[in-house]
């Protein structure tokens, strides 16, 4: 790579990072050199393991026990930051480098008023008087777009929602003005419209005041939003480094190309027939002990004999390096080969309301109002209006998705048709059988046709049970003929699992795995039915396209009727036949996929889609931005009118004063708006 | 907060039924406890003891009798020392609250620097000090220890005074509050004050060592919980100094469950005085407590636990207040 | 690997015996207890009640390891036969506390609705009274003896057991796979004693431990006040009362307390040893 002249900000020379735990060193960075100009814009991508946030905090020499920097140097601004003293290190924190984290939720002190902690992060470095910190602190927050910052400042955390933290952490960050600011995943924990907010935020601050900017993050459309500069981690080292307009387009190492191809893409060609993505096998390697030669071999679906030796990062090109022997020479690694559908018996076309005149499952009216403590014993009682009226069918053989951002009641209404929770009104229909008020024991036989998979795979398989217990107890339940034990084994075959995997207990798994085991438990009895609570969710992108490739596999094979919830409109779009999009508890818009995304006709539809990042930085400059107002609303008093309005960018005073219908738009496409596709 | 004070009211209320028939469904009667067996063997003495003291009365109208009095503050005559329970009360009040409060602040002073500082340098030498005097504290038993201290530096060193509030020859002062500090001070008496001071040291130690303990001990657990916060690391990413991390973000978050434990605490303090009174013949509310309990004395038993009961909630009242002022997510808004 | 510096750590034998060094310690310490107590009339030299007054207030010797009380009694018997008093209360006042407790927690919790908001009035009611003079007024009325001491105990044990099973069956009663045994058609009886309590029974382990200890010194309390044991049986607590006033003879009084503080102290390692243990947090660093 050419050094530019100047010298750099920032210069990482071969660090070593590890955990020196009891079992052994755990080597989360491994051996990581990188620059970084003054004013430029890093980012740094992986999955999780892969050492990323290890090694912003070793930049901020903020690691905790027993996590040591064990080797290699960080200079910056002609310091070596790995050998400065705490009291050294503390006057470059927040003062030369500034640092957002992932959670806004928990990153504030909540005891503390937002004004106080903002002023001490100013005085700290002897910069301002607490006068002048105070003064500029309101400044900073009208700068970061807090609305009515004078009395912002004086609330306590507690008050704001996670967007508004996060820029209250960015106006926290900026306020020393540093040379660099490193975010770690700043807005992984926030919804889409908010984080497109935030983006727009960071990259607006990076040019007008010239701040470095790393960026952390698992996604690469997030980074190809911000950043001049992609660094991909894997294993705890840099396998490669360019622009992201190379990178993300031609990528010269197998990994990159993973990520780039597991990840399914809002303005990918939409092919119904063909769900399944490009995914790699296995997992992540265990950080106590890398394989020997290239970390990403056993992986790798081009690996060659000579890949038993490390590669180093080398040059493919001006300005990019991968480190792979194989793009080594300058070339390019083909596009994954197009699957080839499942033989055409297999594969049930998408199927329309016309087929078959019975839904599956038919919500009408549905509602769920939680009731809330009481502010006192004489207030009124509060209700949380989780779900206001949603109608929906679902046919039989189709994959209806469900999106909308936290809050939207998604979760709730799945719940709803599990009868986990009982329905405040409305009535909920199964296969013709009204399930509205259904029993504990007149549910369970219906149970066995209909089953959830749940979104945490961590909580949801009981810790003190085998894999084996946890399939075999629906099975017994139900008094399912056939031997328990053979019906295990078939199962974990069936999700991609060893029939030994019985004996063992879920935290021997990882979480793409024991997500396959949830989706073997909801197999179990046999179920026609399938809601699945965001089922990718938690998961890394090349484990997500694992887990879709399980799901569209087992739909062919059984026959099955998804429920898919989910917040990513990318993955929903891929993996879907119908749409809904939820808003507030109520049904905004409904349509075929490839409509959807063609032609939304309700103005939250088009910001949703304008707010998911592409993981392109030509097409991401391109787009059409929809401005989206400020943050959701309480559904404990929601807007009047419809829901949408107090954000919609085109809201007239009918909005307020009546409430749209759900009207059925044209080729089959409903939606709630007095103004459909007027944007 | 008014609907908290009347839920309060209700339990203490449905605390004294409840310890009204425990008290008289249980086998134990006072009529054998105040009378020799010869009297008690007489079936006339008998009646008119019961008369006297309304023990024939069936359960409803004595309880009735009991909340008729309650209103009025008036527990009723003691069994055992024919006087007006409230009258005990008062005399005996003064000594324990004197007492349970120097034990109280003692057992704070020490504690919560101790937990702090034992959090702060985990596994250090001054941690493993903590754990230790924490788990001495609340390992010893009290009337033991009590012993203990009497015989070291009392009986062997005679550092201390011996039993009792003030020397035996010394004159009390003026009764005021009867609380022996602030009388004397008050009165300007300093060699009373001096005096009554030094017979407070060891029983407020004695009493003080379980209190310490788990205030000790409750302290570093919470520090060691808010030092692992995000908001700790994001305060050291802004470069703030580590005493500012420590008392400025992570000690106003740990202070709230060590108030919920003091608070309880204390309350354990006033109540839980039983054996140190006993142990250095300390003329408090806790050996009037179990002179009743033995004498099954049901006036002064109702009377006791009732306030006791009614300390607990209003304790429990003031923590949830504090908590308010501590904790801005609990105000609302 | 060139210029990575690896600092020493200890050995992993020194890291084991830092982390649990205290909880096997503790172990032994009731471990020893349980067997010198539970073969009382084999490990203890003498009868503990054999009065020989020409014998009296002995000090420590080789004949009376830890000397004679006031009547000539073998001090060291005594300890030992008054801990199996000790013991058995303490863990019958535990174990059936907290299986009451629980049991009523857990079913609140569960049941939520006006189940649970009854069952928990009633627990913050016996929450209200200080422990010790609940049961020392009960423990008078009902007359002194062990059984009635223990029966007084219980009443007050219970509460803290059913506040802590609440909690934990709410907190894993949110958790996904309550809801995936919900979606599958478990009944609630299956879910909540097959699936939350195992779940629920670490931090349950723990109390009961520190709280044995807990029970330990709250019976010698009321045996010192005189609430406890009839007399002349063997107790701690009871014994330490005998001895209070003879300061000379130090002994009388010291040991039996000695004998409580090493019992409470070693319930005390146990459960500290077995919640580091349970606590993950704690046990990677």
């Amino acid at each position: 790579m050419p050094e530019p002249a100047e010298h750099p900000l920032l210069a990482v020379r071969d660090l070593r990072t590890w955990f020196l735990a009891d079992s052994g060193p755990i080597r989360a960075v491994d051996g990581v050199s990188f620059t970084l100009h003054a004013g430029e814009t890093l980012g740094i991508v992986g999955e999780s393991g892969s050492g990323k946030s290890v090694l912003a905090k070793s930049i901020m020499r903020l690691l905790d026990e027993p996590a040591r920097i064990v080797g290699g140097d960080i200079m910056f601004r002609g310091r070596h930051l790995n050998q400065l003293g705490d009291a050294e290190i503390r006057q470059i924190r927040g003062r030369e480098i500034a640092m957002v984290f992932q959670d806004p939720m928990t990153s504030l002190n909540p005891v503390l008023r937002i004004a106080r902690q903002l002023v001490e992060a100013m005085t700290a470095h002897g910069r301002f008087t607490v006068a002048a910190a105070r003064k500029r602190s309101i400044d900073l927050l009208r700068r970061m777009g807090v609305a009515a910052p004078d009395r912002a400042v004086r609330a306590y955390p507690h008050h704001f929602s996670g967007g508004m933290r996060q820029r209250v952490m960015l106006a926290m960050g900026f306020s020393n003005e540093p040379a660099l600011l490193i975010a770690d995943e700043p807005t992984t924990a926030l919804d889409v419209t908010i984080q497109a907010q935030i983006l727009d935020l960071l990259r607006d601050l990076n040019a007008s005041l010239g701040t470095a900017v790393i960026l952390i993050s698992h996604d690469l459309g997030v980074i190809a939003n911000v950043c001049s500069r992609v660094l991909v981690m894997y294993a705890g080292e840099v396998v490669e480094e360019g622009a992201p307009e190379d990178l993300l387009s031609d990528p010269r190492h197998p990994y990159t190309w993973a990520l780039l191809h597991a990840a399914p893409r809002i303005d990918a060609p939409l092919d119904a027939s063909e769900r399944r993505l490009a995914t790699i096998e296995g997992q992540p390697p265990d950080p106590r002990a890398w394989p020997a030669g290239c970390r990403f071999r056993a992986r790798c679906p081009f690996a060659e004999a000579r890949c038993a030796e490390p590669p180093p990062l080398s040059a493919t090109g001006p300005t990019r390096a991968a480190r792979c022997w194989i793009t080594q020479d300058g070339s390019s690694l083909p596009p994954p080969p197009r699957r080839t559908a499942a033989p055409a018996a297999a594969a049930p076309s998408a199927p329309s309301a016309a087929d078959s005149p019975v839904p599956m499952l038919r919500l009408a009216g549905v509602t769920k109002h939680f009731a809330l403590a009481r502010e006192s014993l004489f207030a009124p009682p509060r209700m949380l209006r989780a779900v206001d009226g949603v109608d929906l069918d679902v046919f039989k053989g189709e994959t209806v998705g469900l999106v909308g951002e936290s809050g939207c009641g998604k979760s709730t209404l799945a719940r709803l048709i599990a009868r986990l929770h009982a329905p405040t009104s409305g009535t909920i229909a199964f296969d013709g059988q009204d399930i509205t008020t259904a029993s504990i024991a007149e549910m369970r036989p219906l149970r066995r046709r209909m089953q959830m998979i749940f979104q945490d795979p961590f909580a949801s398989l009981n810790p003190r049970m085998t894999v084996g217990d946890i399939l075999a107890g629906p099975i017994a339940l139900h008094g399912l003929a056939g031997d328990p034990a053979l019906r295990v084994a078939e199962l974990l075959d069936l999700v991609g699992l060893a029939p030994a995997h019985a004996a063992r207990y879920p935290h021997e798994f990882s979480g793409g795995q024991r997500q396959r085991i949830s989706i073997a438990r909801a197999l179990a009895v046999g179920p026609e039915l399938i809601l699945a609570d965001e089922p990718v969710s938690a998961l890394d992108v090349n484990i997500q396209a694992q887990i879709i490739n399980l799901m569209v596999d087992l739909q062919e094979r059984l026959g099955l009727t998804y429920l898919f919830i989910a917040h990513d409109l990318a993955v929903v779009r891929h993996v879907c036949d119908r749409i809904v999009v939820l808003y507030l508890g109520r049904v905004m818009e409904i349509a075929r996929a490839g409509d959807l995304f063609a032609r939304p006709l309700h103005p939250y539809t088009a910001a949703l889609i304008a707010a998911a990042p592409v993981p392109d930085p030509r097409i991401e400059r391109s787009r059409r931005r929809v401005p989206m107002l400020g943050e959701p609303p309480s559904a404990i008093a929601p807007p009047s009118g419809c829901r949408f309005r107090t954000r919609c960018p085109i809201a007239a005073p009918l909005c307020a004063a009546e409430v749209p219908l759900l009207r059925p738009g044209a080729d089959g496409q409903f939606v709630a708006c007095h103004f459909p596709g007027a944007l | 907060m008014a609907s908290r004070l009347v839920t309060a009211c209700i339990m203490v209320v449905l605390a004294s039924f409840v310890v009204f028939l425990i008290a008289n469904t249980v086998p134990g009667d006072p009529v054998l406890a105040q009378l020799g067996d010869l009297a008690a063997a007489n079936p006339a003495v008998v009646a008119a003891f019961r008369h006297r003291w309304g023990l024939d009365l069936p359960l409803w109208e004595r309880y009735w009798i009991f909340l008729e009095g309650l209103t009025r503050g008036d527990f009723g005559e003691s069994i055992a020392s024919h006087r007006p329970v409230m009258q005990d009360i008062a005399e005996y009040g003064p000594a324990t609250v004197e007492l349970a409060s120097v034990a109280f602040v003692l057992s704070l002073a020490l504690g919560l620097p101790l937990g702090i500082l034992a959090a702060v340098r985990r596994d250090s030498w001054i941690d493993n000090l903590a754990r230790m005097i924490s788990l001495v504290g609340v390992s010893a038993p009290t009337f033991w220890l009590a012993f203990v201290m009497l015989a070291v530096f009392y009986g062997a060193l005679d550092w201390a005074p011996g039993p009792g509030r003030l020397d035996v020859a010394a004159f009390p002062p003026e009764r005021l509050t009867g609380l022996l500090l602030l009388d004397t001070a008050w009165l300007g008496d300093w060699a009373t004050f001096r005096d009554a001071a030094a017979h407070l040291v060891l029983p407020a130690v004695v009493l003080a060592s379980s209190t310490l303990g788990l205030i000790t001990r409750t302290t570093r657990a919470a520090m060691l919980d808010a030092l692992s916060q995000d908001y700790v690391r994001v305060a050291r990413a802004k470069g703030l100094l580590a005493r500012t991390i420590v008392t400025g973000h992570a000690l106003p978050n740990a202070m709230l469950p060590v108030v919920t434990l003091g608070g309880l605490a204390y309350a354990n303090l006033l109540a839980g005085a039983v054996m140190t009174e006993t142990v250095f013949s300390w003329p408090g509310l806790g050996r009037y407590t179990f002179r009743s309990a033995v004498a099954i004395d049901f006036p002064a038993i109702m009377a006791i636990t009732v306030i006791v009961a009614a300390l607990f909630v209003l304790v429990n009242l003031l923590v949830d207040m504090s908590y308010a002022l501590l904790d801005p997510r609990t105000v609302k808004t | 690997m060139s210029g990575v510096i690896l600092p020493r750590l200890a050995s992993p034998g020194l890291r084991w015996a830092r982390r649990y060094g205290l909880a096997a310690s503790g172990g032994a310490i009731i471990l020893a207890w349980l067997i010198l107590a539970g073969c009382a009339p084999w490990t203890a030299p003498f009868d503990p009640n054999f009065v020989d007054v020409t014998d009296r207030l002995r000090p420590p010797s080789a004949v009376h390891w830890l000397g004679t009380d006031a009547l000539g009694r073998d001090v060291w018997s005594r300890i030992i036969w008054g801990g199996r008093v000790s013991l058995v209360v303490g863990f019958s006042v535990v174990l059936l506390g907290a299986a009451f407790g629980t049991l009523l927690g857990a079913v609140a919790a569960y049941a939520r609705g006006w189940a649970e908001e009854v069952l928990m009035r009633i627990t913050d009611l016996v929450f209200c009274f200080p422990p010790i003079i609940l049961a020392m007024a009960i423990a008078a009325a009902l007359g002194i003896g062990t059984l009635n001491t223990m029966i007084a105990m219980l009443v007050v044990w219970w509460p803290k057991f059913a506040r802590l099973a609440r909690s934990l069956v709410i907190s894993q009663r949110a958790l996904e796979y309550v809801e995936a045994a919900q979606t599958v058609g478990f009944g609630p009886a299956h879910i909540l004693l097959r699936q939350i309590m195992p779940n629920a029974l670490g931090p349950l382990i723990v109390l009961i431990t520190l709280d044995l200890g807990n029970a330990i010194l709250v019976f010698a309390g009321l045996s010192f006040l005189g609430l406890g044991v009839t007399p002349p049986s063997a107790e701690w607590g009871a014994m330490v009362a005998e001895g209070r006033e003879l300061v000379q003879q130090w002994w009388v009084a010291t040991f039996p307390g000695l004998a409580i503080l090493s019992v409470v102290m070693g319930f005390n390692f146990v459960g500290d040893g077995v919640r580091d243990w349970l606590d993950p947090h704690a046990r990677t660093r």
